[in-house]
């Protein structure tokens, strides 16, 4: 049976979980049951996913007699399928797993279960899909299949809003990306991916086609401004499907634009890189300032899943940009980079949304002001959800840092690109991630810091217990990964080298054979990284230190209060929260672009009434954008409202105006 | 026998910077206090601290957890890495190729993490003020150091440090304008990230203008000799990298290995140092510490200089 097949078959299975949702009811069993089977079929694809991308097998592909009459609908797994199969079922399987046990806090299971597997089911679709309608219906069906997931916990009027947002927002994508998709069918006069792709398209048509393909697939992905809806719905859905939303699901837009960009439309101009670079740009540094002054833990990491969309767009944009210069080896450079940071962000943003998901069952709160000291409660989540925050601030030795490092070797080698353009815009771009990686790490300070040290600052968080054993091997073993890929990067470039050729025509060279497990992208003269020494060193070093001063000068530890200068303070209030926290940086950034505007409302010296604190951040996206346009949009409803009570002679006008019109303008056009 | 010379050398420097890093701290301390007419301590004075900070017993408030015991000796053995891969009197050195400039400033983030952490475990207003300033001055002095970081390696085509040292220790890349706007952004945030006036007064305590102080208040005996440690490498790593990106000369490079160039390498280093550690309170003396909110226009204009170098070295390769 041919690899697609298998792929197909899992697919029916996913979709097979939740026939067996629905039959087995409200009943106990049906959380582990329906999770369980998931988690097979998930490995199953996954082992797939990894057999294609490693064993370097040739893409297969396969026509199945449903969809449109006479056209069938076409599938095909060639190696970028495959990686981003990999990345998609990962999530899946550890998702499946977390919820065996996150899954019995539910209330209202059956608003989760039917509808998990036909999620998974929809995003494996898009990845095999293989011709313009399969394409466009497995993603509007991934899209519905997560829309009912955002909304079941309808109960909150909040989660709604989400829903409906992001309906509105999943919508508009989908048109842009039918648009981009009927572009390229005109020309080729064919849906196939394979027609499209060998019919030559003129090259205004190709920018139109790209740009469609950027809004449609950015606004699944995350772009800014196209990132409204995603901190809204994201954090509404339960926690393990919001690791699936943000981790996975905003990676298989990603897989949308690399599809329809760099395989199906081809090279046709740098300038294409040069949108694609500001874009990820303005998303990385916009995403990360978002989440630093968010309260809300869950969408905290919503926002912070919008910088990282940021870091890929980067690598996304100067690959193309190398890539219609004919510079094949910083291509493949800048393409692996986006690719290992989409797998890295895959992997730490769903332990992070568990660790979330953790806290929120054990506390039942999101809000960081009434967290606190919960490395205490929740020992084993601290450790996993430590290693989650310092993998996504990019710090040596884990896997955030490398996919970092390799986008910035690849910012390094851009002076060779001969466009004014991109000489001017590329190192702008290189200040805006750089600021977006330092910001990170302030971010993820202020979410391990308020959530799990200091002392608890609700009852709630201060009778929390640790969560059940199978959600901390999902977080266990994602953190492993953090590790693993950090300190043994070369394996996953190495893996990645068949989706590199397949869309640049050249890869890096081969880094698994390379001394001391070094990375090094392009020569040893020019840039090497070695995680595993720097983390044996680190090791070693803390170790021995820590050893030495133990054994030869002190080891005796009094516990006494806390000094605090003197004037120490019973109540946790006197802590620092997370809106204190961001003040500074809130301050700095945020005053202009985000309109931060404090009041403090201070009772005078013997006055007895309490003292307030207002903030209100506006997001400039909604109050630029959206904001107007929603409200033209209502007044021109208004407006047309009036065409509903107009007199039959005034009918009979219009109807005879709008056939006048229609004339002419076929007259003119013809 | 060859791997064991080379380990020999590697571990030198790694033993040696932290062997001078008290030192190096105590001729600043004694510099500065003789400007300001006191007679200052001894030179030896930070060992003699270090020593008997070792050996006192740790108070740690009962609702301190894990994070709070190991992250003084994370702190360490981050900037001890760090500042053990910068070349000081040799380039090419064995290990020099794990870790660039890109990761060596990684590595730093990597410590600062920890210590901001360490802030917030025990849960108090002040240890809260300093980790949330602490980051804040990081989010502006980091991106500044990437930048200085691109200029540097965009001029030498490298961002290996041993490979620019090598390559600026020829001569053949000149004075430039780029070179100098790096040199300018690379001085203050060195400044900003040593905590030292005018952006925080490491002298300082029970005062609301604290930064580093504030986030390390807690801590005590090992702990904070830990600390207190990993803050004079720090300091010995920023004049370091100083001298292997602008000052490259006396080093040792293109693997010449004999006790000659060696010496002399080891010679220059330390004089380099100790130059640098005399003009750091010079400037110091000079300047008021300046408000909090002052601080992102002072290392603002690090991360414009620095940009500035880039997109000079974007437009034309001859500046």
């Amino acid at each position: 049976m041919p690899e697609v097949a298998i792929g197909l078959w899992c697919i029916a299975g996913f979709l097979g979980t939740g026939v067996l949702a629905v039959v087995l009811g409200g009943r106990a069993i049906a959380t582990p049951l329906v999770y369980g089977t998931t988690l097979v079929i998930a490995l199953a694809a996954l082992l797939l996913a990894l057999d294609v991308l490693l064993g370097g097998r040739p893409a297969t592909a396969t026509v199945l007699p449903i969809g449109l009459p006479g056209l069938g609908a076409h599938f095909r797994l060639d190696s970028l399928s495959a990686f981003f199969m990999l990345v998609v079922n990962f999530g899946a399987a550890a998702s499946s797993l977390y919820a065996i046990g996150y899954g019995r806090h539910e209330h209202a299971p059956m608003r989760v279960l039917p509808f998990f597997g036909p999620f998974l089911a929809g995003m494996n679709l898009v990845l095999l899909a293989a011709d313009g309608f399969s394409f466009l219906l497995s993603w509007e069906f991934m899209s519905l299949a997560s829309w009912t997931l955002v909304v079941s916990h309808h109960q909150v009027a909040a989660n709604i809003r989400a829903g409906f947002t992001y309906l509105a927002m999943a919508s508009f994508g989908t048109l842009c990306l039918l648009l981009a998709l009927g572009l390229l069918a005109a020309a080729g006069g064919e849906f196939t991916f394979e027609r499209m792709r060998t019919a030559t398209v003129s090259e205004s048509v190709a920018a139109t086609a790209t740009l469609l393909a950027l809004i449609g697939a950015g606004s699944k992905a995350g772009l800014v401004p196209l990132h409204v809806w995603l901190p809204l719905a994201h954090p509404a859905a339960p926690s393990h499907v919001s690791a699936l939303l943000s981790g996975v699901m905003t990676k298989v837009g990603i897989y949308g634009f690399i599809r329809i960009v760099f395989d199906v439309v081809g090279d046709f101009s740098p300038w294409a890189g040069l949108v694609v670079v500001v874009a990820g740009g303005a998303t990385a540094a916009l995403g990360v300032l978002y989440a630093v002054m968010q309260r809300d833990l869950k969408r905290l990491l919503a926002y912070s899943t919008v910088e990282n969309i940021g870091i890929v767009f980067i690598g996304l944009g100067l690959a193309l940009a190398f890539r219609a210069n004919g510079q094949g080896p910083a291509a493949a450079l800048a393409l692996t980079a986006a690719l290992f940071h989409v797998f890295n962000h895959s992997v730490f943003k769903s332990l992070l949304f568990f660790g979330a998901g953790a806290v929120l069952s054990a506390t039942g709160e999101r809000d960081m002001e009434k967290l606190g000291g919960l490395v205490h409660r929740m020992p084993q989540t601290a450790v996993v959800f430590l290693i989650g925050c310092m993998s996504i601030a990019a710090l040596p030795p884990l896997n955030g840092f490398v996919s970092e490092w390799m986008t910035f070797q690849a910012i390094l080698l851009s002076p060779q690109l001969p466009q004014w353009g991109l000489k001017f815009a590329v190192p702008a771009v290189g200040a805006m991630l750089a600021l977006a990686a330092a910001l990170a790490g302030a971010c993820f300070v202020k979410a391990f810091g308020v959530v799990f040290l200091s002392r608890p600052r609700s009852s709630a968080a201060a009778t929390a217990v640790e969560v059940d054993g199978f959600s901390l091997t999902a977080m266990l073993l994602l953190a492993w990964v953090c590790v693993l890929a950090g300190t043994l990067p070369g394996f996953v470039i190495d893996a990645l080298s068949p989706v590199a050729r397949e869309l640049t025509w050249s890869a890096l060279p081969a880094q698994a054979g390379l001394p001391w497990l070094s990375i090094v992208p392009i020569a040893e003269s020019r840039s090497s990284y070695n995680g595993l020494v720097i983390f044996f060193f680190l090791v070693v070093s803390g170790v021995m230190t820590a050893v030495v001063v133990h054994r030869l000068a002190s080891r005796s530890t009094r516990t006494s209060p806390i000094w605090d200068c003197g004037y120490p303070l019973d109540s946790p209030v006197t802590q620092y929260t997370s809106s204190s926290f961001a003040m500074p940086i809130r301050r700095v950034f945020g005053t202009v672009l985000f309109a931060v505007h404090e009041t403090v409302d201070m009772p005078r010296p013997g006055e007895m009434r309490a003292a307030r604190f207002r903030m209100r951040v506006r997001d400039p996206a909604w109050r630029f954008l959206y904001g107007p346009l929603v409200r033209w949009i209502m007044r021109s409803a208004q407006r047309l409202n009036r065409l509903q009570f107009l007199t039959i002679r005034r009918y009979l006008a219009l109807v005879f105006a709008a056939l006048i019109v229609l004339m002419l303008v076929v007259a003119i056009w013809r | 026998m060859a791997l064991t010379v080379e380990l020999a050398l590697q571990l030198l420097q790694i033993g040696m910077v932290v062997a001078i890093a008290p030192l190096i701290m105590g001729i600043t301390r004694k510099v500065r206090a003789r400007l300001l007419r006191r007679r200052g301590p001894p030179l030896v004075q930070p060992y003699l601290d270090l020593w008997k900070l070792m050996h006192k017993e740790v108070v740690v408030a009962p609702n301190a957890s894990w994070v709070y015991r190991r992250a003084p000796y994370v702190v360490f053995a981050a900037t001890w890495v760090a500042a053990g891969l910068v070349p000081t009197y040799a380039t090419g050195l064995l290990f020099s190729w794990s870790a660039d400039l890109i990761a060596v400033i990684a590595l730093l983030g990597t410590a600062r993490f920890a210590l901001a952490l360490a802030g917030m475990d025990v849960g108090t207003a002040f240890g809260g003020l300093g980790s949330s300033r602490e980051m804040m001055i990081a989010s502006l002095a980091e991106p500044a150091m990437l930048l200085i970081s691109f200029a540097v390696a965009l001029i030498a085509g490298t961002t290996q440090l041993s490979a620019i040292a090598a390559l600026f220790s020829t001569g053949d890349v000149g004075v430039r304008v780029s070179l100098g706007l790096a040199l300018l952004a690379l001085i203050v945030v060195g400044i900003a990230e040593n905590a030292r006036i005018p952006i925080d007064n490491p002298a300082t305590h029970l005062e609301l203008t604290m930064v580093h102080e504030a986030m390390i208040l807690e801590y005590s005996g090992r702990h904070l000799a830990m600390i207190e440690a990993a803050a004079q490498l720090k300091l010995v790593l920023y004049f370091s990298l100083v001298a292997c990106l602008f000052a490259p000369f006396g080093m040792a490079v293109g693997g010449d290995q004999s006790a000659l160039a060696l010496g002399i390498g080891i010679v220059t280093f330390l004089g380099k140092l100790a130059v640098f550690a005399v003009l750091l309170p010079i400037a110091e003396t000079t300047v008021a510490k300046m408000r909090v909110f002052r601080y992102p226009a002072f290392v603002g204009s690090a991360f414009a200089a620095a940009a500035l170098a880039v997109f000079l070295r974007f437009v034309s390769r001859g500046f």
